[in-house]
């Protein structure tokens, strides 16, 4: 870990904060208006906003994760930084993919 | 507790890295030290046992051992404080290579002293005036939280960090270079900066408090990391060093 994986961690927990209780939000108040998946469908499809809300969130989530699997596999594993963090950036890529198109699902119509 | 009816039984590592533990059978002694009870198995049982001290009162930080688990300095640790049932198990210090017996080689610990440049660096010469250094100012007061080190290697000896990533400097060579920082003397900074931020350095900290719970000079290494982190981020933003 040097500064530059560590700002960049720092500040992507920093931006997932506020979305992951949005995000818990949201969820509390689908379940509690009893709303299918139709009705979900219906409120996110074509919107500017939650296709921002979680994009941001997806990629957010990927580099912190592929930071934090970097480090995991160099202090554990018998890997060095360098092929470490080429495993991290393939898991981060894999993330921000399977994110983007989860995010593509809800939002375009 | 007074005379010599107690017996202490004390196991000491013998050997290198492949040694094994051997067991004595010590004296109790009224306000007995765990360096009293080394230096008492290689006067009277085993003159061939290598082990390191100087001072003997706190001082020098050369006689730090492993002792019942935990890295300790033996000189200003008692028995009555450690050895429960009457047993100690005394070896030398984890996360070094072990030279003989109680003996490490300090040799990596002290070279990454220098690796995260915790070595004064002069912005004057002696031709220059005394500098003046208000003790209550904010930096004269943070490096002296953490100047009396005394280079003893327990903080390294019990950092998990340093157990499982061999490339990281470690707390006490990281709480050197806070001191540093903070020593308006000084004209290495921007260095010293560069140097603890990069890979192995400050950031690889993951704050158990190890170091500082075991620091005998009750200092506080991980106060010193985390404002360390503080430091070199502001400074990488401000892109006064890279990464």
């Amino acid at each position: 870990m040097n500064v530059r994986l560590y700002v960049w961690q720092r500040a992507t927990a920093a931006v997932m904060a506020p979305l992951v209780l949005g995000h818990i939000a949201v969820i509390f108040y689908a379940t509690r208006q009893g709303f299918s998946a139709a009705d979900i469908l219906s409120r996110t499809r074509g919107s500017i906003v939650w296709a921002a809300y979680y994009g941001v969130f997806v990629a957010a989530a990927a580099i912190h994760a592929s930071i934090g699997i970097r480090n995991i596999l160099s202090e554990w594993s018998p890997l060095n930084e360098r092929r470490a963090g080429f495993l991290a950036v393939v898991f981060g890529s894999l993330l921000a993919v399977l994110g983007a198109r989860a995010v593509a699902a809800v939002v375009l119509s | 507790m007074s005379g010599t009816h107690e017996e202490l039984s004390v196991s000491l590592w013998r050997g290198d890295d492949d040694g094994r533990y051997q067991t004595y059978s010590v004296p109790r002694r009224e306000s007995q030290t765990v360096l009293d009870v080394v230096t008492f198995v290689q006067r009277h049982l085993d003159p061939t046992l290598s082990y390191r001290f100087a001072c003997r009162v706190g001082v020098c930080g050369s006689c730090a051992m492993t002792v019942n688990g935990k890295p300790r300095w033996t000189c200003r640790t008692h028995v009555a404080k450690v050895a429960g049932g009457g047993r100690l198990e005394i070896g030398p210090l984890e996360n070094l290579p072990v030279i003989k017996d109680l003996t490490t080689d300090m040799e990596q610990f002290f070279r990454k002293w220098q690796q995260a440049k915790g070595v004064f660096a002069p912005s004057q010469t002696r031709h220059d005036a005394i500098a003046q250094i208000r003790p209550d100012s904010p930096a004269r007061v943070a490096a002296d939280a953490a100047i009396e080190c005394i280079n003893c290697g327990v903080c390294y000896a019990g950092c998990d960090t340093v157990r499982w990533n061999s490339g990281y400097v470690g707390p006490a060579a990281l709480t050197r270079a806070w001191t540093l920082l903070n020593d308006e003397r000084d004209a290495g900074n921007t260095a010293r900066l560069q140097a603890v931020a990069a890979s192995g350095g400050c950031h690889s900290c993951h704050s158990h408090q190890s170091c500082q719970e075991l620091c005998p000079q009750a200092l506080n290494p991980t106060a010193a990391i985390a404002a360390l982190k503080r430091r070199t981020a502001a400074a990488y933003l401000k892109g006064e060093i890279t990464a």
